[in-house]
């Protein structure tokens, strides 16, 4: 029965592709909205996840998120480095510097001061230069967008000179960086040379960047720094979340990206319930004569609910096809944020669930109340 | 529930008073009142009488698709008037073959496909089902147009297709309205004759509604309605 279901389906084929087109709308607007979303979610945090390795952020109790930057006393570190259980720690400095471009105009970019001694938190993907040559005088590794706005059109070639906040900087490496949150280029220097470029403060250490000794868990030590030095210590994944929450907090993203998934939601039902329901109601003389020769009623919904999971299974697979295919293209042609992890193929799992549930149970309904004698009226 | 009854030694519809109505107060229409009525396996009657005269609401209740208001309704050995919804259900499904004015045939499926639906609505395996259903076919000379769809045959093709869908279960009661009103007059004849020839079994009963008199020599019994009522119950000779 089910095959018969199947077939009166594909058989109406205007009706079919017009179900299909209103489950393909809602899966690609709301996968390809819920992935923009993650996409920028997961540049706010992209600085924190560039930095590999440790496995703690010490930073000032009112720190929010990775961009709100309360800068601590140098012996903050030493006071770290003094809690038990803590197996190492170092210095990290993030700030915004201004580069001078070629034309005399300026460009803002994020400074990182990795630990002298360490290098700690520095970046993974130099692909011209190296890391160690870091520890030369006035050396910065820059990211790629950085090298390109300050030479457009320019091959890469290390030992070029620029002005950062009017001092001798020069590029012994370039590294390709997760995209920021604010798309500033990254440039990284040491943490003694960062705070030469830095304009003078009296407090400059952004965070301490600290491990647990081996058998300890990282929350614990996070714990222990808290309560012994007054400062906030939290675990990597627990800032990237901090981070996250402030930016779904205290801005309109989530607030304009649900409206538009909302919106793909209710058209997509309001498509596919309607040409459902259109199509029920054109087959009810069909279905009234298999309900005459004996067609129970439960077999009647199920054969309903099979249509109904067929056009929603090949419409959330094209849906998400194509939104996947747009997140393709973006990244390969723009600098759009991106991102389709599993849970917004859950969701859009969900949502086209719940539009083929809808648009069956407004048909089905008809179908199941419908009187098999009506086969005998002309 | 007893057990089927033999064939010829009980009949196969047994109607006892029975009456149907349609709609409450002002709107009510008397569809049926007072119905008796016996048909024997083996027979081949034929419901005649003017439009409006009940004749789709008596086979409706014959076959189960149809609750009398009043009235006692024995069908293939079973009290239709007392039986749940779900046992009716089953009862058309296992007993009853149908023919209806409208083809009511499936566009999306084949001819073979579509005489198999009552295979199919039993739980026959696919390929099984189908090849019933082409022998079935075939006995009614449509063995060369299988895979056509509805849309590709002619009106008393078409209507050959429904007869074998009616027939490829093998029903013990087959009711049929008004199964040649949409053909032509030659269409109409050979749509009779296969009727006459390969559906009248001894173990089946089959009721033909009709308002064509071309017909009438076919039946075995001619029952003429009239307002709700059955006028007269005459063998076919004495009609002719
Ligand atoms: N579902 C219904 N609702 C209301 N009236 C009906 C319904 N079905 C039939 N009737 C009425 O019952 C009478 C008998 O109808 P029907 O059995 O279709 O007659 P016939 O088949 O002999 O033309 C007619 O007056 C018809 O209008
Ligand atoms: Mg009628």
């Amino acid at each position: 029965m089910y095959w018969i279901a199947w077939k009166m389906l594909i058989g109406n084929r205007g009706k079919y592709l017009g179900i299909i087109f209103g489950v393909v709308f809602a899966a690609l607007l709301i996968a390809q909205q819920a992935s923009i979303f993650c996409g920028l979610m997961s540049l706010t945090v992209s600085q924190i996840r560039d930095v590999e390795g440790p496995a703690i952020w010490v930073m000032d109790e009112n720190v929010q998120f990775v961009d709100d930057i309360k800068p601590l006393k140098d012996t903050e570190l030493f006071r770290v480095k003094g809690v038990p259980g803590v197996d190492w720690a170092v210095r990290f400095y993030k700030g915004i510097g201004r580069a001078r471009l070629q034309e005399g105009s300026y460009e803002q970019m994020i400074l990182l001061g990795l630990d002298d001694a360490t290098l700690i938190g520095a970046p993974q993907d130099v692909f011209l230069g190296s890391i160690a040559a870091l520890r030369s005088p006035d050396a910065v590794i820059i990211d790629e967008a950085g090298y390109r706005r300050i030479w457009p059109d320019e091959p890469f070639q290390l030992g070029r000179v620029f002005e950062m906040n009017d001092r001798r900087a020069v590029v012994v490496g370039i590294t390709k960086a997760s995209r920021t949150f604010q798309s500033f280029p990254i440039l990284y220097t040491r943490y003694s040379q960062a705070v030469r470029f830095a304009p003078p403060e009296r407090k400059v250490l952004s965070f301490v960047l600290a491990n647990p000794e081996p058998g300890l868990s990282s929350q614990e030590v996070c714990d222990r720094i808290a309560a012994q030095t007054g400062l906030q210590a939290l675990t990597r994944s627990q800032f990237i979340w901090q981070t996250i929450w402030y930016y779904l907090q205290k801005t309109g993203i989530p607030i304009n990206f649900g409206i538009t998934v909302l919106l793909g939601f209710i058209v997509g039902t309001a498509i596919a319930g309607q040409t459902f329901y259109l199509f029920t109601v054109e087959n009810i003389r069909q279905f009234g004569a298999l309900k005459a020769m004996g067609t129970g009623n439960s077999t009647i919904l199920l054969m309903v609910l099979s249509q109904a999971a067929n056009v929603g299974l090949i419409g959330y697979g094209v849906g998400v096809g194509l939104a996947a295919a747009f997140g393709w293209w973006t990244q390969t042609t723009t600098r759009l944020a991106f991102f389709m992890p599993w849970q917004v193929l859950g969701l859009t799992a969900a949502a086209v669930f719940v539009i083929v549930l809808v648009a069956s149970v407004l048909s089905v309904r008809k179908v199941l109340v419908l009187d098999p004698a009506i086969v005998f009226r002309g | 529930m007893p057990a089927s009854a033999p064939p010829n030694t009980t009949a196969a519809i047994t109607l006892r008073g029975v009456t149907k109505e349609f709609g409450r107060g002002e709107s009510r229409t008397r569809a049926l009142r007072g119905v008796d009525l016996d048909i024997p396996y083996g027979e081949l009657l034929m419901l005649v009488g003017p439009s409006g005269c009940g004749k789709t609401t008596l086979v409706s209740i014959m076959a189960g698709t149809l609750e009398p208001t009043a009235g006692t309704v024995r069908s293939l050995g079973h009290d239709l008037t007392t039986m749940t919804n779900g046992r009716k259900v089953r009862f058309r499904r296992d007993h009853v073959g149908f023919i209806f004015q409208a083809t009511n045939l499936l566009p999306a499926l084949s001819a073979v496909e579509n005489a198999a639906v009552p295979l199919l609505i039993a739980g026959w395996q696919r390929q099984r089902a189908l090849l019933a259903a082409a022998a079935m076919l075939d006995r009614l000379g449509l063995g060369d147009r299988l895979t056509s769809l509805p849309s590709e045959l002619s009106g008393g093709q078409q209507q050959r297709v429904t007869i074998a869908r009616a027939l490829v279960h093998e029903p013990r009661l087959l009711v049929c309205d008004e199964p040649t009103s949409a053909l032509d007059a030659e269409n109409g004849r050979i749509t009779m004759e296969l009727i006459r020839q390969v559906a009248v079994q001894p173990d089946r009963a089959v009721v033909v509604v009709t308002h064509d008199p071309r017909a009438y020599p076919f039946a075995d019994r001619i029952a003429t309605m009239e307002d709700g009522r059955i006028e007269s119950v005459t063998t076919a000779v004495d009609q002719a």
